[in-house]
């Protein structure tokens, strides 16, 4: 027999390879992972290797135009080549320097932390991940070393023995991949005995990068948006208004007759804002009936506006001077329409800036207007924490209403769902509000469960989508993220049964339904007001068969009208 | 001494030592981490991985029943599905058992005779290993499954208003016998 020519024996291709399993489960790449925590300083190397579902895609160069942020390209996160400008250094350490000197907390939680660890296992993507890089004092590590190479003496003179690096682009990089790990939710900084703050690193960290154009089209589509229509998807006001038109036919097949809102109309006493994410994507859409329903049932003098259309704020991911502008609308429409107060709907981030940077930031806005602390119409409450503000939390506003008996309730028709509740970063932490989505919720369901405490309240555990990382491309991210808040609900689960985890923010509602899906897919996401209007009777409603989805209310499957 | 009862008697060695093995997949920086934290909630990846290995082993040694295996081993490989490993490396744990009898037992399993015994759970082993490929594969394409899913509910609404989402007539009959859909099958919305 004829020798098989030698030209057959193919090599297979350099990236398969046979292994041993001896070898499958020593290989494992840690290439990514050589960071010397021994003794001393933290030393981060950067050998960053960007992963497929671990990062979001560049933004558009239209978007960047649209609100004159630096170098819009098209560039992609893959490639080698992320065409920066030349001088993209001393654009960063120019700008490095701009910030420690105009933003104190920056410059101190540069200098003060003393490395203890306490915050290292408290974030979620490093719970989810095990990636070291992840833990928060690392990810800031990245930040300090380049700060004391070029912002202290000692890291100037002594270079790596102090923790000092040089800023090159592999170090760029590996910023950039780790500041799109974190979330800003703040869950680390509750840890710390000194407050040090990641978010605010992570913050700095973005609008640094941004110099260079490194947006992210998650980010920089909804403030493209944003900035020319008020609300993230760029609908204009004659679709917003159609969109809740929508909502109205269905609530009237649900309750039997038409409520009528109304839209930018000036002299109304209250304006009501909410994130677009409420207004255009199941399930948030519920809770948008629910508010509806709600303010229906209260004959509330209030109005929605078509151009502060949006509370959602990507700016806060984006620059300090980028929030403050998208911010503005707020208060230039409440005062157009004349209305005393702000109602602000279920948001997370909304709040963030809202509650901590809306009253010192853009108040000089609402100068001349009829603006006043706010005060409920319907029980007389003020509304003293939102006196500097006018902006009240709805889920505060009808807590009100409900401690004062000025709603009619059948939690009843809630008793096919046994309920847990997230908080949702930001309202919990960035806020303090802990108690009046609970007391709403107790009071609209009979069957309410806790998830366990070192993952609620304060130490809530992030949906692992927030600060604009709910895109599509980076699912594995998220599915890392989420997984620590998602074993929580599987607990409450498997204890108790629950089916529904309620949130008051629009982007766990977007963010949440998938990691459920994936961790624990017996467990569906609402929103509060979709459960407060779902028990709310409304005077001269028919009798309900169905809740706000169309599903049969318990007792009811068998009624004709399902 | 049958296999069984020599498994049974190193139990605990062998099930740390195949814990190891899971844990060594992992950044040796966390490590310690994922290994000392014994709070399932701060720390559920290593108290997965921990409680989920030893019901492995027992239900291996006991009834081997495929389905209570798979909830234990789905624990495990869902998040390692998507953490930062190849497809092999994501199930390549399992094998790490074989290695581990082997030191564990090198002397006793040659000395009782039970290498036939031996075989036949290397089989279960292998067994188990397929389990786990399934599971992989599920987890990843529920993960493809996601994103479709979410690209459409984000953009449903848009597109009912716009009069461009195709519902089917409420009476509309579906197609009997060699009609693109089958019995229980919807497809109302497109
Ligand atoms: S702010 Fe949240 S996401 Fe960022 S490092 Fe801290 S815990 Fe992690
Ligand atoms: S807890 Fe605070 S001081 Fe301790 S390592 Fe973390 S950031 Fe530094």
């Amino acid at each position: 027999m004829a020798d098989i020519p030698k030209s057959w024996k193919v090599a297979p291709p350099k990236a398969w390879k046979l292994t041993t399993p001896e070898e499958l489960v020593k290989d494992t790449d840690h290439r990514r992972y050589t960071l010397g925590l021994e003794k001393g300083w933290l030393r981060t190397a950067p050998d960053v290797e960007i992963k497929p579902g671990m990062h979001c895609h560049a933004a558009l160069p239209k978007r960047l135009e649209d609100v004159g942020m630096p170098n819009p390209r098209t560039w992609s996160v893959m490639d080698e080549d992320w065409k920066l400008p030349k001088n993209w250094k001393e654009i960063i350490l120019e700008g490095f320097k701009d910030r420690l000197e105009r933003f104190r907390s920056f410059k101190l939680f540069m200098d003060i932390c003393v490395r203890c660890g306490a915050c290292a296992d408290k974030c979620h993507y490093f719970i989810g991940s095990a990636d070291p890089k992840n833990m928060p004092v690392l990810r800031a590590e990245l930040f300090r070393s380049v700060y004391r190479k070029y912002f202290t003496t000692a890291g100037k003179v002594l270079g790596p023995i102090a923790g000092a690096r040089e800023l090159n682009i592999d170090v760029l990089k590996e910023w950039w991949y780790y500041l799109y790990q974190c979330t800003e939710c703040r869950r680390c900084s509750v840890f710390c005995p000194y407050g040090i703050d990641t978010a605010e690193i992570t913050l700095m960290g973005r609008e640094l990068t941004n110099l260079l154009g490194l947006n992210i089209d998650w980010i920089a589509a909804p403030v493209a948006f944003c900035n020319r229509t008020g609300n993230h998807m760029g609908i204009q006001p004659h679709a917003y208004k159609d969109m809740i038109e929508f909502f109205l036919d269905e609530i009237e097949t649900i309750i039997g007759y038409r409520i009528e809102p109304t839209f930018n109309r000036k002299g109304a006493e209250i304006l009501f804002i909410t994130p677009s994410g409420d207004v255009f994507g199941d399930p948030g859409t519920y809770t948008a009936m629910g508010y509806l329903m709600l303010f229906e049932a209260l004959g509330l003098d209030y109005t929605w506006s078509t151009y502060a259309s949006e509370g959602g704020n990507f700016g806060l991911f984006t620059s300090n001077e980028i929030m403050k502008k998208l911010n503005a609308k707020m208060y230039a429409e409440a005062k157009r329409l004349g209305v005393k107060w702000i109602l602000g709907g279920e948001c997370g981030h909304m709040w963030r800036v809202v509650n901590q940077y809306m009253g010192t930031m853009n108040l000089d806005m609402a100068e001349g207007s009829k603006m006043e602390e706010p005060v409920s119409p319907i029980t007389g409450t003020k509304f003293e924490n939102a006196r500097s503000t006018k902006m009240v939390h709805i889920t505060e506003f009808t807590a009100d209403l409900i401690k004062h008996g000025k709603l009619k309730l059948d939690p009843s028709r809630n008793d096919h769902l046994k309920v847990t509740y997230h908080d949702s970063c930001n309202p919990a932490r960035a806020m303090g509000l802990l108690e009046e989505p609970r007391y709403v919720i107790k009071n609209v369901c009979n069957n309410f469960y806790e998830m366990p405490p070192n993952t609620i309240r304060e130490q809530t555990f992030c949906c692992g989508g927030g600060s604009g990382l709910n895109a599509g491309e980076d699912m594995e991210l998220r599915m890392r993220g989420g997984m620590p808040r998602a074993n929580a609900v599987k607990y409450v689960h498997e204890k108790y049964g629950v089916n529904k985890l309620a949130c008051v923010c629009a982007i766990d509602r977007a963010v949440l339904p998938n990691t459920m899906e994936y961790f624990v897919p017996e467990v569906d996401v609402t929103g509060v007001h979709e459960l407060v209007a779902n028990a709310l009777i409304l005077e001269g409603e028919k009798e309900r068969t169905v809740d706000l989805r169309g599903e049969p209310l318990p007792g009811m499957e068998d009624s004709e009208d399902v | 001494m049958d296999l069984k009862s020599l498994l049974l008697q190193k139990k605990s060695p062998i099930v740390k030592k195949w814990c190891d093995v899971v844990l060594s997949t992992y950044p040796q920086q966390s490590q310690k981490f994922l290994r000392k934290q014994k709070d399932q909630f701060a720390n559920p990846v290593g108290r997965t991985i921990f409680e989920g290995i030893e019901s492995i082993f027992d239900e291996l040694l006991h009834e081997a029943n495929a389905d209570k295996i798979a909830l234990f081993l789905d624990n495990i490989i869902r998040v390692r599905a998507v953490q930062e490993f190849s497809s092999s490396q994501a199930v390549g744990f399992i094998f790490g058992l074989k290695k581990v009898i082997r030191e564990e037992l090198e002397r006793e399993i040659l000395k009782e005779g039970v290498t036939e015994e031996l075989g036949a759970f290397d089989s279960r082993i292998d067994a188990l290993a397929l389990l786990c490929f399934d599971i992989y594969t599920q987890c990843r394409q529920k993960i493809f499954d996601i994103r479709v899913k979410e690209v459409k509910t984000r953009s449903e609404r848009l597109l009912q208003m716009a009069g461009l989402a195709y519902e089917l007539p409420e009476d509309y009959e579906h197609p009997g016998k060699g009609g693109d859909l089958k019995e229980g099958q919807v497809n109302n919305k497109c």
